[in-house]
């Protein structure tokens, strides 16, 4: 009985619900805002590869590697810590999506590259005996087979960016779980932070669950 | 062929290496327009790296000079040009699997010579017909035989109304029951005026098809003449040879 009331204390629970509910629209913010920049980002760099004098891609690919090795935590400190010396002073809002999209970029980057890679190198050539440039060979014909491949992993990489928003909470971002450890704080009992535990479950479940329905799905496919 | 027909294909002094290994070695070919070229040879010979400099679907040695129409063959601006106006069909068909195959004609045409969709899909309608598939023309290439996937990528060869079409091998991935349709399909489309140059190994449509007959060996032209000349009366040992392996077999 006492186990329930601190934990599970449905009298704090209600009363930090709604500043909860705002720490989930504020990583909600943060999370689409960084997957939309890290899809993007990552789409350009992969084709970027593909197509860009050899100095270019040697360029890229130390931009994926390293952004593939350095913590988030450490890059999302040393853009709201670090940066300001050199003058460039970021909101935390803005420190936490430069440093998630920087990752995710990096990421979604070889996720698309092992997708285009994977088509047959036969519809590159057929597209060029065609005639067509390559930006119509990527979008008509290696994208649209490709996004097949890399939807799994991408919808991974989502769920991912989604769950690293709670390293926000460092630079003093009020989000999910800044406002839950406030709440807690404030009410000196850890329900808020069991509710954020179980809102982070509930908005990631679904994703969770849809990848390896895809996966099973696309495996399947194959012979 | 008559003498008078003009030049369409030059090559001069092809030289193609993968690093140090030479897989050409300076071949100087003319191909007149209209005219149907068969080449022959054995396997690793370099029939395929010659066809495929072409349309520069290989890179090659910079001295090397392609011409095709007229417009030299090297990267850049018209290196389109070149690609707009030769079709090239593959061993293993190449059809994008994602569109149907009416789709799979009309792209080229829409793309790269920018034709509405309403007359693309036309045309693509009237080419399918040609190769003899027009109840096919909303399935997916994977829906079809392999015979079908090669008459498919003939008409979208066709569809950008080439005035090359390039073969390399087109019944070599296909089951022998499925052969005769497609080499049926090239007999006709060797009346109507494009230039074609196919490697093949079916001796019997180079005989009867082609009006000239290449052999090569080792990244050498060995030998070339009618089919006549080249299967009856070859002069080079080496061709003999050749033929005397793959027609007793
Ligand atoms: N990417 C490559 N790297 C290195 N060598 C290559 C490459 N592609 C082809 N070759 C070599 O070039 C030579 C000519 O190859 P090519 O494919 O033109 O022969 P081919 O006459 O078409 O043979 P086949 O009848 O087997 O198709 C071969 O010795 C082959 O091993
Ligand atoms: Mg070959």
């Amino acid at each position: 009985m006492n186990l329930v009331n601190t934990f599970f204390n449905a009298g704090v629970f209600l009363e930090s619900l709604p500043q909860l509910l705002w720490g989930l629209v504020v990583t909600l913010e943060i999370g689409l805002v960084s997957i939309v920049a890290g899809l993007v980002g990552g789409l350009v760099l992969a084709v970027a590869r593909l197509y860009s004098p050899a100095l270019i891609r040697l360029f890229i690919r130390a931009y994926v590697d390293v952004f593939r090795s350095i913590p988030l935590l450490v890059l999302l400190i040393v853009v709201y810590y670090a940066l300001p010396f050199v003058g460039i002073r970021l909101s935390p809002f803005f420190s936490a999506v430069t440093a998630l999209s920087l990752v995710s970029a990096a990421y979604t980057a070889e996720i698309f590259r092992a997708g285009i890679e994977a088509i047959p190198h036969g519809q590159f050539e057929a597209s060029a005996a065609l005639g067509l440039s390559n930006r119509h060979t990527m979008v008509d014909v290696i994208l649209p087979q490709a996004i097949r491949i890399v939807i799994p992993p991408l919808t991974n990489n989502c769920i991912n960016v989604l769950k690293d928003t709670a390293l926000a909470s460092v630079v003093a971002m009020p989000d999910l779980l800044k406002q839950a450890t406030q709440a807690q704080a404030l009410a000196a009992n850890p329900t808020p932070l069991i509710g954020a535990a179980a809102i982070y479950v509930l908005l990631l479940w679904p994703m969770v669950a849809v990848v390896s329905r895809l996966e099973t799905h696309f495996s399947r496919g194959k012979r | 062929m008559t003498v008078t027909a003009r030049t369409i294909i030059s090559v001069r002094g092809l030289v193609k290496s993968y690093g140090t290994f030479t897989v050409l070695h300076g071949i100087d070919l003319d191909i007149a327009e209209g005219e149907v070229v068969c080449v022959i040879g054995p396997s690793g010979s370099g029939k395929s790296t010659l066809i495929r400099c072409i349309n520069h679907l290989e890179a090659f040695s910079p001295e090397s000079i392609i011409t095709v129409d007229g417009i030299q063959v090297k990267p850049g601006a018209a290196l389109a040009k070149v690609r707009a106006e030769v079709g090239m069909v593959f061993q293993s068909f190449n059809l994008f699997p994602h569109m149907t195959v009416l789709k799979n004609v009309m792209l080229a045409p829409m793309r790269v010579r920018g034709m509405a969709e309403a007359e693309a899909a036309q045309k693509a309608r009237e080419l399918l017909a040609r190769v003899g598939i027009a109840e096919q023309a909303d399935k997916y290439p994977g829906q079809l035989s392999g015979g079908q996937q090669q008459r498919v990528a003939i008409a979208r060869a066709l569809a950008m109304q080439p005035k090359v079409l390039l073969f390399d091998e087109p019944t070599s991935a296909l089951d022998p029951e499925m052969v005769g349709e497609v080499l049926d399909v090239m007999r006709r489309l060797a009346g109507t005026g494009v230039t074609m140059v196919v490697v093949t190994h079916e001796m019997g449509f180079a005989r009867q098809v082609a009006d000239r007959v290449i052999f090569m060996d080792g990244g050498r032209l060995v030998e070339m003449g009618s089919p006549s000349t080249i299967f009856d009366t070859p002069r080079e040992e080496r061709t003999r040879s050749f033929l005397r392996a793959v027609l007793n077999h």
